[in-house]
């Protein structure tokens, strides 16, 4: 194998020589091909931060300004690269200020691999000075949790948190590791893990599920393809593509699968979900055979159960069996990863095109789009839109940058509206709707794309949520382009109050700071926009400034996203505006 | 319509693992009837039995979950009729009750229970069967007071043919071997 190889000196080396556990999780992260950490130091973690200055040149360390950055930072950075993410913290509050973005890691499936220090092993349930049961709080929202509590276990045990993060369905795992296992000795031997018996990463396809499947869609007359972030999670894009290009079926996006197609290609028809396009909502209880394509029929995709889909076949490729038939029941369930499964199918159905039922996605969008698009593309009102911002974004870019957003109004503007080319360029906090996500996150991914360009579309909201991060930005210098859109509310908040509470706009006005003065108070170069007239100016400026850059643009206050599915409607009742 | 269902679980030894099962069940507000961690018969694995009483769909989403955490192997479910099930109940009631009724010595044999242990004070019963049966000695003991009462979990063994989780483990092995030589 070819990792023993590389670590033959290594091996030498430690045969005359133990070394610290600390050291040895150095080694091990480099032998998992680590290059960046995310983190902030405390007492439990010291003897960790110490080896880790004896390998500077090949691990880059980012100290954040809160815990909670490092893990959304930890994220962008996974999502981009399709690498796992690193963060490292203290015990106590160092390790609770993880929690967040763990439990946003475990339900938007990233693969991160947390440590955390932890007390001697002698003082654990004593309460010792920043003791926490870090393994019982983290218990519900991991993938798998440690407690390391000598060091002789460090290299295989991440080895493991490796193994587990990155394989079958992606998900965080916390290592715990308690003080006395960073200082011990052990002989170090690094092997690379390939499998855990009581662990499927990948569940082998059956092969008359793939003939039912393609029996099927060969049959169907309206099949209709939703697809989520398992094709990115799958690396299967291009199989999915061959898929959805031979078979001529239209197919829709849940909010984390968005980047997996082209925006532009010709069979996308469109984001699904609450805030998502008319006719991709409607459609779902007018096709014949629905073919989903990892993803999860979140209640924010499926409106009210009761009335979705129900006069369709579902076919529900997958590679998570706990999500077979956990919220829709399939008629074929394909269990397995996408990247084997697809083309398998590929290759048993018909070559065809839809051309009729692609018309009635067509025809929808005529429709959305004068009843909300164009408005929200081209105001011809004075109040700039979030829905302009994003327009000119993608025009600026082509469609090439990665963009991070935060949670809201300002999130579904930018995942209904940006147009991408590539995939990975999408990240957003989807599953758990973690406000404070975009700005870490935006810097992490600029931290694992440095070639690209890496834009935060954010909240007035939410940017407070982590501003301290700013600071962050400013000691790395990632030239990471911040948009703030600012409405002075809790926009998403508040457009439910204006529709479903009366209007009685409880808590959700906000009395902002001077942002401009922040950034520039933190180091980072901005500027406010207030005119529509110098917006397109301003997104330039941004752009071609060399270094971080927050441009802030006042939005309209009282705006709304529309279309609109109201929670627990049908996907069949589509609001398009507030009367 | 809910009824009983068993549940077992087989699982590597990892400390919180159990912690790891019970949230799963907490989380969909699932009361878990009975509980039992045992060794099973295969060297290094640990076997789970739980009894909830549930719908299937309930059961089938937990045992899906319950196979998904990393340190389990292979998580079943199974309805009564499907099991060969028991349960332990030991009773312990005052001497004085059995030395003057001439029932209960009867009532006892009859019941398939057993005396454990007899001291002045206190006699100790045990019954093992399904829980109806343990309930109903334990109405008729407590006419004469049962001082203390206590049921295990249930434990159960399955009536298929086929020893579900052997095959299981040996299609694993074989499947660990075929993807250790490609790695070469
Ligand atoms: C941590 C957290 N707290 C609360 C919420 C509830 N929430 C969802 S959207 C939203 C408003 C966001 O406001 P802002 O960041 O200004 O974005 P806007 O909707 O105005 O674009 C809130 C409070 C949340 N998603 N996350
Ligand atoms: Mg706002």
């Amino acid at each position: 194998m070819k990792e023993q190889t590389s670590i033959t000196d290594i091996e030498k080396k430690d045969k005359m020589t133990k070394i610290t556990g600390s050291e040895a999780l150095m080694l091990s992260l480099l032998q998992e091909g680590v290059e960046v950490i995310f983190g902030y130091p405390g007492g439990a973690i010291m003897p960790v931060y110490d080896a880790l200055m004896n390998h500077e040149d090949k691990i880059r360390h980012i100290l954040t300004r809160h815990e909670q950055g490092a893990i959304h930072a930890a994220q962008g950075y996974a999502r981009v690269t399709g690498k796992v993410g690193v963060c490292m913290t203290t015990s106590g509050p160092g390790a609770t200020n993880l929690i967040t973005g763990v439990a946003d890691a475990m339900v938007d499936s990233t693969p991160i691999v947390c440590l955390t220090g932890q007390v001697t092993s002698p003082l654990l349930g004593s309460d010792a000075f920043q003791e926490t049961d870090v393994i019982g709080i983290t218990m519900p929202v991991t993938k798998w949790n440690y407690l390391v509590t000598q060091a002789d276990e460090i290299p295989e045990v991440i080895a493991q948190a490796f193994y587990i993060a990155r394989t079958g369905r992606p998900g965080p795992v916390v290592i715990d590791l308690a003080k006395n296992a960073q200082f011990g000795e052990l002989n170090f031997k690094y092997k690379k893990c390939t499998s855990i018996r009581s662990y499927v990463a990948r569940p082998e396809i059956e092969a008359d599920k793939i003939k039912e499947a393609a029996k099927l869609i060969n049959k169907a007359k309206k099949p209709y393809v939703l697809f989520g972030q398992g094709v990115i999670l799958g690396r299967a894009e291009k199989e999915f593509r061959a898929f959805i290009e031979k078979s001529g079926i239209p197919a829709a996006w849940t909010i984390l699968g968005k980047s997996a197609l082209p925006t532009d290609h010709p069979l996308n028809v469109g984001m699904l979900g609450m805030h998502g396009n008319y006719g991709t909502n409607i459609k779902s209880n007018e096709c014949d055979v629905m073919i989903a394509i990892g993803m999860r029929f979140d209640d924010r995709v499926t409106g009210d159960l009761s009335k979705y889909a129900k006069q369709a076949k579902v076919i529900h490729l997958e590679l998570d069996p706990a999500e077979i038939n956990k919220i829709v029941k399939a008629d074929v369930a394909v269990l397995g990863d996408v990247k084997e499964s697809l083309p398998m199918l590929t290759e048993k159905i018909e070559r065809k095109t839809h051309e009729s039922w692609i018309k009635e996605f067509k025809d929808c969008d005529k429709i959305e789009y004068e009843k909300v698009i164009n408005k929200a593309l081209y105001p011809d009102k004075p109040g700039l839109t979030m829905g302009e911002v994003v327009r000119i974004i993608t025009e600026k870019t082509n469609g090439e940058a990665i963009v991070v957003t935060d949670v809201g109004q300002q999130q579904m503007f930018a995942s209904r509206y940006v147009k991408l080319n590539h995939t990975r360029s999408f990240v957003t906090s989807g599953g758990l709707g973690t406000m404070g996500f975009g700005l870490p996150a935006a810097h992490g991914a600029k931290i694992g794309a440095p070639d690209k360009v890496v834009i935060g579309i954010i909240g007035d909201g939410g940017f407070q949520m982590t501003i301290q991060e700013l600071a962050t930005i400013n000691q790395t210098q990632a030239a990471v382009k911040l948009v703030l859109l600012n409405n002075t509310y809790l926009g998403m908040v508040r457009q439910w109050q204006q529709l479903f509470f009366n209007k009685r706009y409880s808590a959700t006005k906000l009395k902002n700071p001077d942002f401009i003065k922040v950034a520039e108070g933190f180091g980072i170069k901005g500027r406010k926009i207030t005119e529509r007239s110098t917006l397109e100016n301003g997104i330039e400026e941004m752009l071609n400034y060399d270094g971080p850059f927050l441009l802030e643009v006042e939005i309209e206050k009282e705006a709304n996203v529309f279309p609109m599915v109201p929670a627990g409607a049908s996907v069949s009742d589509v609001m398009f505006s507030s009367d | 319509m809910k009824k009983s269902y068993t549940i077992t679980a087989f699982s590597e030894n990892h400390v919180g693992l159990l912690n790891r099962i019970t949230i799963i069940f907490t989380r969909r507000h699932v009361n878990i009837e009975t509980l039992t961690v045992s060794a099973s018969a295969i060297k290094g694995i640990h076997k789970f039995t739980i009894v909830i009483n549930d719908t299937k769909e309930k059961v089938e989403k937990v045992v899906s979950q319950i196979e998904k955490l990393v340190e389990v192997l292979k998580a079943y479910y199974h309805t009564d009729d499907e099991i060969v099930h028991q349960e332990i109940a030991l009773y312990k009631v005052p001497t004085r009750a059995l030395l003057e009724s001439n029932t209960l010595e009867k009532t006892i044999r009859n019941h398939n229970a057993r005396i454990l242990e007899v001291t002045p004070e206190f006699t100790v019963i045990e019954k093992t069967g399904h829980k109806e049966e343990t309930q109903e000695l334990f109405e008729i003991l407590n006419k004469y007071g049962v001082k203390q009462f206590t049921r295990s979990g249930r434990v159960a063994i399955t009536r298929s043919k086929k020893e579900l989780l052997t095959s299981y483990l040996k299609e694993v092995d074989k499947a660990q071997s075929i993807h250790i030589t490609n790695n070469n």
